[in-house]
C-alpha cells in the first residue's frame, strides 16, 4: 500500500530547521518499525543494527536522537529511542532506551510547565497512537469472513495490515519528530529531562494515567481557554508585533484545524472510491466465470484493471494525506503551541503591570518617608519583572521568527512534494490505463 | 427441468410502470455510433416484402422471419435517434416534460432520412406498451421503458419556471431520465423486427400527438388494475412448474440467472462508487476554500500565493471528481441497470413460452378427453353421438397441433432473440468497457495539467 511512495521524510521538515548546530541525518527512519498481524500484538525484527549510523560522523557537542524500533503491543506501543551523542554530561556516548507515548507526554508536560521556557515555543506533544480504527476494521473483517470468497478475505486481510502498518509508521515519526526538534534546540536539548528522558532505564511514569488524571487536564485546558480570553481582553498590549501575531495566530491556527480536518475527510472518501473500484473488480470477476470464450477473458481482464486502479487511487489518497494532511496537521498543533508563548508573555505582561502598580502605590503610601523598605522591594519586584519581561519578548520575536521560517519551507517541502507525486500518480495511472485499453481492444 | 420463476426478483417487466424497472440501449455513450454490422438488421427484399403487408400479415411473417438472414445482414442500414431538449408544458399538476426526438436513419420504410418530433413521457410508456402486447408472445426481447418515477417528476412539475427547469437536482433528474429515454428508443431501434413495427415508425415520425396512452398513468385506475393482474401472474410463475425436455432451455435459464444475480452486484458496487464520487468531489470543494482562507490569512507572499494556487487546483479537481461521477453512472451504473432490466425482459419471453406450453398442455388434456368420449360412444354403439364426439377430437387436434405450432414458434424465436441479444451485450459490454477507459485517460490527463501548472508555484516560495 505504501510501497513506492516517500513518505519516510514527510515530518522531518519541521525538525530541520531550529538550532542548526547539528546535523540531523536518518536516512530513514521509519524503515525499522514493523507491524505484523492486525490482533493488536505487534512484532517487529531488530533492526536498529540495520539502521546505517556511523558513529565516526558525530562533531562536538552533537545530540542525535532516533526510534529505531518501535513494537505495538496490544493497549500501547513501545518505542526503542536510540540517543548518540557528544555532549558532556550524557554517561554514554550510544544509548538505547524504551519509551511508551505517556512517557512523551511526561517529557512534553515537564518543559511546558518549566518557567525558564516560558520564552519558547514548545514542540507540541505527538498524538496520542490511534489503531482503534484499523482494529475495529479487522474486527468486522474477522465477522464477515463468512460473507466473502477466500481470495476477497485474503485481499482485504492484507490490505488491512498495510493500513495499520502505514498508521504505525506515522505514529513512530510523529514522536520522532518531537524528540528531533528538542534535540536540535540550541535551549532545550540540554534540558535535564530530556537526558533523563534519553538516558534513565526505568519508567518514567511512576504513575501512570488515570481517567481523573485525564479529566484534570481537560480542566486544566478549560482554565487556559478562559485565562486566555480573559487575558486577551483585559491587558493591552504596548508592542504591535505581539498583538498581530496573536490575531494572526488565532486566526490562523483556526483556519488550520478547519483544512486539516477536511482533508482528513476528503482522503478518507478517496479511500471509499479505492475500496469501490475493489467491490466493482470482485463483481467483474464473479461475472467473468459465468461468460463464455473471449468475453469471459475480457471481463477478467476489466477486473484486473478496476483493481489497478484502486491501488492507485489509494496510494493518490494516502500520499495526499501524508504531504498535505499531515502538514496541516502538524502545523495546527505547532500554531497552537507558538500561540501558547504569546499567551504566557501576555501573562507576563500582566504581571509586570502588576507589578508597576504594586509600586506605585507603595511610593504614594510612603511618600514622607526616607529610603523606605516597601518601596525598594517594589522597585525589585518591578525591575525583574521588567526585566523577564523583555527577555521574553525578545526571545519570544525570534523564537515567532523561527516558526515562520519552519513554516514555510515545511509547507514549501510538502506542495512541492505533493505536487510531484499528483504528477508521478497520474501519469502512470494514465500509462497503465493507456496499455489496459490495447489488451483490451486486443481481446476484444 | 422445471421453470420455477420464484427467484424473478420484482424488478422486472410485471410492474413495469410502477417500479424500478429501468432503461434500454448501451448508454448515452452509444448515440453517435451508427450501429455496426450484426447488431442490427433486416434484409432489403425482406422489408419491401414487409412492407406490401396489412399489419396483421406483417406479425406472422415477421415472426417467420430467419435469424439467419437478419444476422449476416451487412449493416447498410443505420437509425440514429437522439432526444434533446426536455421542455416544460403547461403547469402545476397537469403539466408534464417533452422532449425532442430527431431521428436519422436510411432505412426505407421511413418517408424521410433525418425529420423530429416532439412526444411525452407517457408516450415513451405507451409505444413500449404496444410493442409488449404485440410482440411479447413471439417471444421477442422488449427493452423495458424508464420507470415512472412520481417525486421526480412532482418536483418537476412543481418548480415554477416553465421553461428552464429551476434547480440543480431537477436538471439533474431531467438529464437522468433523458439519458434513459434515448437509450430506450435507441436500443428498441436496434432490434431489427421493432424499429420497422409500424407503431414505432409512427411514433418517431408523426408529427401529430400521440392517443394518450390511458393506462400508463401510475395514479389511475387501470394502472392499479393492471399491477393485480400481474400479480396473479408472478404468483402463476411461482407454482406452475414445467417439465422441461429441451436442454438448450435448461442451460439458458441457469445461464440467465447467474448472469442477472452476478449483474446485480456489480450494479450495487457501481452504485456505491458513483456516491462515494460525489461526496469525494463535495469535500474536495472544501479543501479548496480551506485553502483558499488559508491563502488569505497567510502573512507570507510567496505561501500565500502558493496556498490560494492550491485553492484552484483543488477547485478544479472538484469539478473533474464530478464528472468522473458523472461518467461512472452513465457509462457504467445505468449502462448496467439497463442490463438488469433487459434480463427482466428475457425471463418474461421464457415466461411467454411456459405459457404457451401450458396451452399446449391443456390442448392435449381435452383432446384425449374428447377421444375418450368417442371411445365410449363408440363402445356404446351410439351413431347419434358419435359424429359429434368425432368432430370435437378433430376440432381439439388442430388445436393441439396449433399449440404445439406457437410453442415450437416461440421457443425457435426466443433462441434467435438470445443469439442476437447475446451478441448485442457483448458488444454493448466491450464498447462501455472502452469507452470508460478511454474517458478516464483524460481525466488523468486533467489531473496531470493541473498539477503541472501549480508545481511551479510550490517551488517558487523563497
Amino acid at each position: 500500500m505504501m510501497d513506492g511512495t516517500d513518505e519516510s521524510n514527510i515530518l522531518n521538515s519541521p525538525a530541520t530547521n531550529n538550532g542548526g548546530t547539528m546535523e540531523i541525518s536518518s536516512p530513514n527512519p521509519l524503515a525499522p518499525a514493523t507491524a505484523t498481524n492486525g490482533s493488536g500484538s505487534a512484532t517487529s525484527p531488530d533492526s536498529s543494527s540495520s539502521a546505517p549510523v556511523t558513529p565516526a560522523a558525530l562533531g562536538e557537542n552533537a545530540l542525535h536522537v532516533e526510534i529505531s524500533d518501535a513494537l505495538s503491543e496490544k493497549e500501547k506501543v513501545k518505542f526503542t529511542v536510540h540517543t548518540r551523542t557528544t555532549l558532556p554530561g550524557f554517561a554514554k556516548k550510544d544509548n538505547n532506551v524504551v519509551r511508551q507515548h505517556e512517557e512523551f507526554v511526561w517529557l512534553h508536560d515537564r518543559i511546558e510547565e518549566n518557567e525558564d521556557y516560558a520564552g519558547y515555543i514548545i514542540p507540541p506533544c505527538p498524538p496520542r497512537p490511534d489503531f482503534d480504527a484499523s482494529r475495529e476494521k479487522l474486527q468486522r473483517l474477522g465477522e464477515g469472513e463468512g460473507n466473502m470468497t477466500k481470495e476477497e478475505f485474503k485481499k482485504m486481510k492484507s490490505e488491512l495490515e498495510a493500513e495499520y502498518l502505514a498508521t504505525f509508521k506515522k505514529t513512530v515519526a510523529m514522536h520522532e519528530v518531537f524528540l528531533r526538534r528538542l534535540a536540535s534546540h540550541p535551549v532545550f536539548r540540554v534540558d535535564q529531562h530530556l537526558k533523563v528522558f534519553l538516558e534513565y532505564d526505568q519508567d518514567l511514569c511512576a504513575k501512570p494515567r488515570k481517567k481523573m488524571a485525564i479529566f484534570g487536564g481537560f480542566v486544566k485546558s478549560l482554565g487556559k481557554t478562559t485565562d486566555e480570553i480573559l487575558l486577551s481582553a483585559t491587558v493591552r498590549d504596548v508592542n504591535d508585533f505581539f498583538e498581530n501575531e496573536l490575531q494572526f495566530l488565532t486566526e490562523y491556527h483556526g483556519h488550520l484545524r478547519e483544512a486539516a480536518s477536511r482533508t482528513e475527510k476528503m482522503t478518507q472518501r478517496h479511500k471509499d472510491v479505492g475500496y469501490s473500484h475493489q467491490k466493482i473488480s470482485n463483481a467483474l470477476t464473479e461475472l467473468s466465470t459465468t461468460e463464455k470464450g473471449n468475453m469471459e477473458t475480457f471481463v477478467a481482464k476489466s477486473a484486473e484493471v478496476f483493481e489497478r486502479i484502486k491501488n492507485l487511487e489509494t496510494r493518490v489518497a494516502s500520499d495526499q494525506d501524508l504531504k498535505l494532511g499531515d502538514t496541516l496537521r502538524y502545523y495546527q498543533r505547532d500554531s497552537n503551541a507558538a500561540k501558547a508563548l504569546l499567551i504566557r508573555r501576555l501573562r507576563c505582561l500582566a504581571a509586570y503591570e502588576t507589578a508597576n502598580r504594586n509600586l506605585e502605590k507603595a511610593r504614594s503610601k510612603n511618600k514622607d518617608v526616607h529610603a523606605p523598605l516597601e518601596v525598594q522591594e517594589a522597585e525589585t519586584a518591578q525591575a525583574e519583572a521588567c526585566e523577564k519581561f523583555e527577555s521574553m519578548s525578545a526571545c519570544g520575536k525570534e523564537e515567532l521568527i523561527g516558526f515562520r521560517n519552519r513554516r514555510v519551507a515545511a509547507f514549501k517541502k510538502s506542495l512541492v512534494e505533493l505536487s510531484d507525486l499528483e504528477i508521478k500518480h497520474a501519469k502512470s495511472q494514465y500509462d497503465y490505463l493507456r496499455q489496459s485499453l490495447l489488451a483490451l481492444k486486443e481481446i476484444a | 427441468m422445471e421453470v420455477d420463476t420464484a427467484t424473478t426478483p420484482e424488478h422486472n417487466q410485471e410492474f413495469a410502470d410502477v417500479d424500478i424497472n429501468n432503461g434500454s440501449v448501451s448508454g448515452a455513450s452509444d448515440e453517435e455510433e451508427v450501429p455496426a454490422p450484426g447488431s442490427v438488421t433486416l434484409e432489403q427484399e425482406n422489408d419491401l416484402f414487409v412492407s406490401a403487408m396489412t399489419p396483421s400479415e406483417v406479425h406472422r411473417r415477421i415472426s417467420a422471419s430467419n435469424l439467419e438472414e437478419v444476422l449476416t445482414d451487412d449493416g447498410d442500414y443505420f437509425i440514429q435517434i437522439v432526444i434533446s431538449d426536455p421542455q416544460k408544458v403547461g403547469d402545476g399538476m397537469s403539466s408534464y416534460l417533452a422532449y425532442k426526438v430527431t431521428t436519422k436513419t436510411n432505412i426505407p420504410k421511413f418517408k424521410r432520412n433525418e425529420f423530429s418530433t416532439l412526444r411525452r413521457f407517457s408516450d415513451f410508456l405507451g409505444i413500449h406498451d404496444l410493442l409488449v402486447n404485440k410482440y411479447l408472445r413471439m417471444g421477442r426481447i422488449i427493452p423495458p421503458a424508464p420507470s415512472k418515477n412520481i417525486i421526480g417528476s412532482t418536483k418537476v412539475k412543481m418548480s415554477p419556471q416553465q421553461t428552464e427547469p429551476g434547480t440543480p437536482i431537477n436538471q439533474e433528474w431531467i438529464e437522468i431520465r433523458r439519458a434513459a429515454l434515448e437509450r430506450f428508443v435507441q436500443r428498441t431501434a436496434q432490434h431489427p423486427v421493432l424499429r420497422v413495427d409500424l407503431d414505432f415508425i409512427n411514433f418517431l415520425e408523426s408529427d401529430q400527438e400521440l392517443p394518450r396512452a390511458v393506462n400508463t398513468s401510475a395514479l389511475s385506475g387501470a394502472g392499479v388494475i393492471r399491477l393485480f393482474n400481474k400479480v396473479g401472474e408472478t404468483v402463476n410463475k411461482i407454482t406452475y412448474k414445467m417439465d422441461e425436455n429441451d436442454p438448450w432451455f435448461d442451460d439458458k435459464i441457469t445461464e440467465v440467472e447467474h448472469l442477472d444475480s452476478n449483474l446485480q452486484k456489480l450494479s450495487s458496487a457501481l452504485k456505491s462508487l458513483v456516491s462515494s464520487r460525489r461526496e469525494l468531489s463535495v469535500l474536495t470543494g472544501l479543501v479548496a476554500k480551506s485553502a483558499a482562507m488559508l491563502s488569505t490569512c497567510e502573512e507570507h507572499t510567496g505561501l500565500s500565493r502558493a496556498l490560494s494556487n492550491l485553492a484552484d487546483v483543488e477547485e478544479k479537481i472538484e469539478l473533474l471528481r464530478s464528472e468522473q461521477a458523472n461518467s461512472d453512472f452513465y457509462i457504467l451504473a445505468e449502462f448496467i441497470k439497463d442490463y438488469l432490466g433487459l434480463f427482466g425482459a428475457i425471463k418474461c419471453i421464457f415466461h411467454e413460452r411456459v405459457k404457451a406450453f401450458q396451452n399446449w398442455q391443456y390442448a392435449q388434456m381435452q383432446l384425449s378427453k374428447r377421444r375418450e368420449n368417442r371411445g365410449r360412444f363408440e363402445l356404446a354403439n351410439r351413431a347419434d353421438k358419435l359424429d359429434q364426439a368425432q368432430q370435437e377430437v378433430e376440432e381439439w387436434q388442430g388445436k393441439v397441433q396449433r399449440c404445439q405450432q406457437q410453442f415450437d414458434d416461440i421457443s425457435a424465436e426466443i433462441k434467435r432473440e438470445m443469439e442476437r441479444f447475446e451478441l448485442s451485450r457483448v458488444k454493448d459490454f466491450k464498447a462501455n468497457i472502452i469507452k470508460y477507459i478511454e474517458v478516464q485517460m483524460a481525466h488523468q490527463q486533467q489531473i496531470i495539467s493541473y498539477w503541472e501548472a501549480f508545481a511551479p508555484f510550490a517551488r517558487e516560495i523563497v
